[in-house]
């Protein structure tokens, strides 16, 4: 028997807020979080801005920062979206005996996780001490020295994407399904997709599921800068992200954390929470195409929208809002566009789209999950959250992008795609609690 | 109840005891070690100057001319990924595209990739003519790098680096349209992609997967790192062969090395229906964490690798005394050793004194995202050709150690083996294949 699968929290921290309230306020009053880059001198960048969490203090959300102490960035916004989610949830943290009657061999944690940014100062550092100029080589001796010398060990071992789950399980106790994936951009989607099947088949009740990701790091921007993904409209940082708009010209880099409580309908009902959406349709499939470029026939993203719809049981007509991957990239904007009008047809431009990266950023590994987020809340309130900048029409793309307002509209389902360089495609369905 | 039951049809392997299955079984059986000093860089100022390394090959050798020219965008886990991938397909006889694009065997659409991978460090020598560009008054300048070094980074730089263009460039190769997902849980991420592409399958999302994991450690960076979290040997650089110590009274540390293992895996009725030459069957797995505020090491007692252990022989329906092998984690990590010993005693019960346990890091170094596909594909080997390999360098067990550790190679029928792993961070995981009697 298949166990139907429901949110009962919600967490984030984000360039706009680091409350769900807080962010969905933000979206529905035209605020952005870009800016001036200031966790470290970009000045000289092609891209001089980003998105970046401002003012975040662990301390405010766990009682036992001793436990964080050395976590990366994307560990440490993880944990804050995690907190909130628990809480609301009803979901005991940070202690050896919980009596939210949730048996913790049957609770997990799944993430799609990002590595953490390299430490900049000594990784830098090290190479030019190694660096011999006239043999144009290494000297790993000399390179050692500062390795050896200067670097921080747990520091170092927290830059590897597995620790943010790890101190997810600290702080909930969870014994159970234990996994963290990065498949780029579409991370935390499938994380949530793969956490939604654990539940359904019976190997957990309950999945702390998201992602967390800050790429905002001299080596991050420098790879996204080269690969020209990046927007360099540095003389405009909030009108920068522009998704569907002719005149984009790449993504704003974000980062943050957000996570949702996936639970069983069943343990839902018998602890007595409140649930906030049902996760019905999950689709997942790989281009085999191109490491560098979508397939132009947008052949995985359709066939993972498919399959979703599929999984749901539910026909495009039923669908009433997509939350775009939409990253402000020529490419993506029209193959997703394409992908769209193939998968819905004659529904296509009367079902709204829109792409909440025109006000947070791209939060990479994190994007999928707060992207999601946005979806409940949209079922909640009954209201769209907008594509901002919206500036310039694009003749060849011509869905409804619910331009720069929100708008009041019934949502009952709402479709959220993510899609990941080389390929990746991952989409969910959610809808809303039936009494 | 599984609906959907999963084979292993296929395996491939490329690991420090050379590059294919059949190698790394020999060098297994006969007790070879494959760990010897850093070539790939000069290891000097380090504390340990040992690891695991795979031999040479040209990878443009090994992938079809329609993606050769993508060769240049591979690090080095791509680059093995690749090379088990074809041997596990080839094995498996399962016509993909790579193999035969005008007699393909398998829907593309239904057949999924899983990989376990490491965190990949870029390689320090691409960069280093960036950084050499980025010096003012002897020190490293970030307004430079903005601009000069920035500059000379090769424009696909950052895509030879994600850790899920392991799946992506084997998928293209291979044409897999299915799922596709990469998991970067450390040295626990070869089990779980197993794990998950056999639910991937169960749950009827494909019927066909290639799933293993795939590290390459030996760089400078995470050398640095297992250094200074203390979990390198650093006091056997003169004794390679002896240096990795698993569950031994005189271990003193792990060797880090590389490799890839991979597997086939194929729906039972679907491997039927083609003829497949089943090897095993995947009958259980399970997962847990360890908690421990300590994250680069186990806790106590090993509860969360108790808890992937028990799940994984529930999940199969067996008990602990119908287990013939249990290849463990065994790192050579003397407080992790002993934390995972007596996890593995207490699920194992009564049955602890009978089950062989056969630790294979010895051998082939800890190979990390890569480990447990080894060690499947080695509990596979040990079923096909009924022998299991010694326990390399576990001359006197440690102190409290239960485990009945095979010290000489033996002749046995192995019907039911676990292996089982953990990782810095906490991550557990346990895999229970079954032999396939004909």
């Amino acid at each position: 028997m298949s166990e139907r699968v429901v949110i009962t929290g919600m967490g984030i921290v984000c360039p706009m807020g680091h409350s769900v309230e807080g962010v969905w306020e933000g979206l529905l009053t035209g605020k952005n979080g870009m800016a001036k880059t200031t966790i470290f001198d970009a000045s000289t960048f092609p891209t001089t801005f980003s998105a970046e969490v401002k003012n975040y203090d662990i301390t405010k959300f766990t009682s036992k920062p001793e436990l964080h102490e050395h976590c990366s960035r994307g560990s440490s916004f993880a944990v804050g979206a995690a907190v909130q989610a628990c809480k609301q949830a009803g979901i005991d943290i940070e202690t050896d005996s919980p009596g939210d009657g949730i048996e913790r061999r049957r609770m997990g944690v799944y993430l799609g996780a990002g590595e953490g940014s390299v430490d900049n100062v000594n990784f830098f550092g090290a190479m030019v001490n190694g660096w011999d100029d006239e043999k144009n080589e290494m000297d790993w001796g000399k390179w050692a020295e500062v390795g050896f010398g200067k670097m921080d060990g747990m520091c170092e071992l927290e830059q590897e994407p597995t620790m943010t789950g790890g101190h997810i399980a600290m702080l909930c106790g969870a014994r159970g399904v234990s996994r963290s994936c990065l498949t780029a951009c579409a991370a935390s989607t499938q994380a949530i997709g793969e956490a939604t099947m654990l539940i359904r088949n019976g190997k957990a009740d309950v999945m702390v599921a998201g992602g967390s990701h800050s790429m905002i790091h001299p080596l991050g921007v420098s790879g996204f800068n080269r690969l020209t993904a990046l927007s360099t409209r540095n003389d405009s940082p909030e009108t920068a992200s522009r998704p569907f708009s002719a005149s984009r010209d790449g993504f704003v880099l974000g980062e943050g954390g957000a996570i949702v409580i996936l639970e069983s309908l069943s343990s839902a009902k018998k602890r007595g929470v409140e649930i906030l959406a049902e996760v019905i349709g999950f689709g997942s499939s790989s281009d085999a195409f191109r490491v560098t470029d979508m397939h132009e026939e947008a052949r995985g993203a359709v066939s993972a929208m498919k399959s979703a719809l599929e999984d749901a049981g539910v026909g495009v007509e039923d669908i009433d809002y997509i939350s775009t991957h939409g990253t402000s990239t020529s490419e993506n904007d029209s193959i997703e566009t394409l992908a769209i009008k193939t998968v819905f047809g004659e529904h296509a431009k009367s079902t709204p789209v829109s792409s909440p990266k025109s006000m947070f950023g791209h939060l990479i590994g994190a994007t999928g999950c707060a992207e999601l987020i946005t979806c409940v809340l949209a079922i909640r309130d009954n209201v769209l959250p907008p594509t901002a900048n919206m500036i310039d029409r694009d003749p060849e793309l011509d869905l409804d992008y619910v331009p720069n307002e929100p708008r009041k509209a019934e949502v009952h389902t709402a479709m959220s795609e993510s899609f990941g360089f080389g390929g990746q495609n991952n989409v969910l369905i959610i809808t809303e609690k039936k009494a | 109840m599984k609906e959907r039951r999963v084979f292993i049809t296929g395996v491939g392997a490329v690991s420090p005891l050379g590059m294919s299955v059949d190698e790394m079984w020999e060098g297994l059986v006969a007790g070879k070690c494959g760990i010897d000093r850093i070539k790939a860089f000069d290891p000097v100022g380090f504390t340990c100057k040992l690891a695991g390394e795979v031999g040479e090959f040209k990878i443009r050798n090994f992938v079809p001319k329609s993606h050769r020219k993508a060769t240049k965008l591979m690090c080095r886990d791509i680059e093995l990924s690749i090379l088990a991938a074809k041997e596990a397909v080839e094995n498996s006889g399962l016509v993909t595209k790579a193999i035969d694009p005008e007699n393909v065997t398998v829907d593309p659409s239904r057949m999924a990739i899983t990989f376990g991978a490491g965190v990949i460090c870029c390689d320090l020598e691409e960069i280093s003519p960036s950084v050499a560009k980025s010096i003012k008054d002897g020190k490293f300048d970030l307004g430079k790098w903005g601009t000069d070094g920035l500059e000379s980074l090769t424009p696909l730089w950052l895509l030879k680096y994600l850790p899920n263009m392991l799946a992506c460039h084997v998928g293209i190769i291979h044409d897999i349209r299915g799922p596709s997902n990469s998991l970067t849980c450390g040295e626990a991420s070869g089990h779980l992609a197993i794990a998950e592409a056999t639910e991937v399958i169960a749950r009827g999302s494909a019927d066909a997967a290639i799933a293993g994991g795939s590290d390459a450690k030996v760089n400078a960076i995470m050398m640095l790192r297992q250094c200074l979290v203390g979990r390198a040997t650093v006091d056997r650089n003169d004794d390679a062969d002896g240096a990795c110590r698993p569950f031994d009274a005189d271990a003193s540390g792990s060797v880090f090395g590389e490799g890839s293992g991979m597997l086939v895996l194929e729906e039972a009725e679907f491997a039927k229906k083609r003829g497949a030459n089943i090897l095993a069957e995947i009958v259980g797995v399970g997962e847990s964490n360890n908690l421990n505020a300590k994250y680069e090491s186990l806790e106590a007692g090993g509860v969360g690798t108790q808890i992937a252990i028990e799940t994984a022989l529930e999940d199969a329906g067996i008990e602990a005394k119908e287990l013939d092998l249990v290849i463990p984690h065994g790192t050579g990590i003397a407080g992790d050793d002993a934390s995972e010993a007596e996890a593995i005693a207490n699920a194992l019960g009564d049955a602890v004194d009978s089950v062989a346990v056969w630790p294979t890091k010895g051998m082939l170094s800890n190979t990390g995202a890569a480990g447990g596909a080894l060690d499947v594909v080695a509990a596979v080997m040990a079923m096909k050709t009924g022998k299991i390999g010694p326990g390399k360098n576990c001359d006197n067990k440690a102190d409290g150690c239960k485990l009945n550790i095979v010290n000489e190679p033996v002749e046995k029928d192995v019907r039911y083996a676990l292996c089982c792993s953990y990782t810095f961070g906490g991550q557990t995981a346990a895999v229970v294949i079954k032999k396939c009697e004909s």
